[in-house]
């Protein structure tokens, strides 16, 4: 089956230019494995040092947030849309301190 | 008004500084960006003395905030009342509470006027003629009405079915209004995604780190009000879970700098229990969020997957806070508690407020005898409809005093307040 990917703007750079990408894949951990190989720079971006999927990115399939369907459960179906997009968070450091 | 320059925006995961943009993400790691100030040039011009001669706004902490060169303020945000609560108190069983009273923050009645004030000095300084958000309302109400004090085109994108008196609250600046079929959720991914495309100052996408340090502000504010200390414990609403963190980050400002004593503070952390993603959270020892399906009155809460719930689950757990939340019942009851008993009128996430703040006295988690500030976020006149039902209109009485003596008679519990026909010489 084949699924269709966005890329967002930000990490165009690591992807030669391509807004999107087709892929066959079945689940999450594919896609991303699948990512990683096309696009080795882009993998150190979408994963942390243990290899883990950051925190800060969510994946929606045809605008529903991956979560509710099952995460890494979840099978593609032909013809899905998967988007990448960062959450959008404030962030505040632990401890503020003089630099 | 001389300001502080000495911020700039850096990585909250990675560390990488990224200087002053509209940016929200770190490129490398995809994590959330946060202003960063070098305190020790703000620790050298910014005192007690020189914070109390500002202006009676949100403006009298410039110093702390990330503000362009010679910023001059359009709208006096912020300064609201911190009223002692004793009848509210008697009521939770508490002694020592206060209300951090944001239901009468100016221009629009919630505490987003503080965020968008900041947002838009940025959004003028980065160049952009347009400003837009994603809202539950509030926001809304304060993008659409600073742009247009400020001169700016807006753009706001909204849940389809958000209040009635929020929509015109938007609409009335003259701001486009868009209305989506989805929830908050939904709204706020595609703004991700439009944000991506166009070149717009989102306030609470590529604006955000600059937005979020607004809300710092009502934590200067509770402590100079305090008499420059820092409360025992703090009771916050929570959607996104942005203002708790800012105002712990606020408390740490104020220690770091000298300004108030040392003090460990507890945060306690509000929610709707149709929409509890970060309470949950906090309840069941997680450090991170399972995302939820809002279905709850509370919409200016309704943030099923809050951007920083692991931050706000952080704070609250670190300062060894608790988080609760209330059926929309109880949120309803709690609004009706509060304006009955203290003259404020806030609107559900106020309720919400309310309602976990009575709950914790309750299970104990906090002492009656601390000091206790409640964070209300919103005027209930936004959200009128959540009363609906709750106060019937009489039929009106003729205009004649037998008329209404006769009304007096019929209503149960009237104390006999006549005055005597006759008076002794």
């Amino acid at each position: 089956m084949t699924i269709t990917v966005q890329i967002p703007t930000a990490l165009r750079r690591l992807t030669a230019g391509s807004s999107r990408v087709t892929c066959s894949v079945t689940n999450l951990e594919e896609l991303f494995s699948e990512l990683d190989q096309q696009f080795p720079d882009l993998k150190p971006h979408l994963r942390d040092e243990a290899g883990q999927i950051r925190r800060f990115l969510n994946v929606y399939v045809n605008e529903e947030d991956i979560r509710f369907l099952g995460g890494n459960t979840y099978s593609f179906k032909d013809g899905d849309e998967v988007l990448l997009v960062p959450s959008i968070a404030g962030g505040t450091a632990e401890k503020v301190s003089m630099q | 008004m001389s300001v502080s320059t000495n911020y700039e925006l850096r990585c909250r995961e990675c560390g990488k500084t990224w200087g002053n943009q509209p940016r929200s993400i770190c490129d490398d790691c995809f994590s959330p960006l946060e202003v960063s100030y070098d305190y020790g040039a703000i620790r050298e011009t910014c005192t007690r003395e020189r914070i109390a001669q500002g202006p009676p706004s949100m403006w009298r902490y410039a110093d702390l905030l990330p503000l362009p060169e010679n910023f001059q303020p359009a709208v006096p945000a912020g300064f609201t009342p911190l009223l002692k609560a004793p009848r509210l108190a008697r009521q939770l069983g508490a002694k020592n509470l206060y209300i951090k009273n944001d239901a009468v923050c100016l221009p629009t009645l919630s505490f987003k006027d503080r965020v968008v004030a900041v947002a838009l000095a940025q959004a003028r300084s980065f160049g952009f003629d347009t400003v837009a958000c994603s809202s539950t309302g509030n926001l809304a109400n304060a993008v659409a009405a600073q742009a247009a004090r400020n001169g700016f085109r807006s753009w706001i994108f909204i849940p389809a079915d958000l209040e009635p008196a929020k929509i015109l609250g938007t609409q009335v600046f003259g701001a486009k209004l868009v209305r989506i079929a989805g929830s908050y959720d939904q709204v706020n991914r595609l703004c991700s995604q439009i944000a991506d495309e166009r070149r717009w100052g989102f306030v609470n996408v590529n604006l955000r780190p600059y937005y979020a340090e607004g809300s710092k502000t009502m934590g200067f504010e509770v402590a100079e009000q305090l008499g420059w200390r820092l409360p025992d414990n703090i009771v916050v609403p929570m959607a996104g879970g942005s203002l708790i963190t800012k105002i712990k980050k606020a408390f740490d400002e104020l220690i770091e700098l000298g300004l108030v004593e040392p003090k460990p503070v507890k945060f306690f952390g509000a929610q709707a229990t149709g929409c509890s993603p970060i309470s949950t959270a906090v309840k069941t020892g997680n450090a991170d969020i399972e995302p939820q399906k809002p279905a709850t009155l509370a919409r200016s809460l309704a943030v099923g997957n809050p951007a920083d719930g692991h931050y706000a689950i952080k704070a609250i757990t670190n300062s060894g806070g608790w988080a609760e939340d209330v059926s929309d019942p109880e949120a309803v009851e709690s609004i009706q508690l509060l304006a009955e008993t203290e003259g404020v009128f806030t609107e559900t996430a106020g309720g919400v407020t309310v309602g976990t703040a009575a709950k914790l006295y309750k299970q104990g988690r906090i002492a009656p005898d601390q000091t206790t500030v409640l964070c209300i976020t919103g005027n209930g006149l936004k959200t009128t409809d959540a009363l609906a039902g709750k106060y019937e209109a009489e039929a009106p009485i003729p205009p004649k005093i037998a008329e209404f003596d006769k009304y007096l008679e019929r209503m149960p519990d009237v104390p006999e307040t006549r005055i005597p026909e006759t008076v002794e010489a």
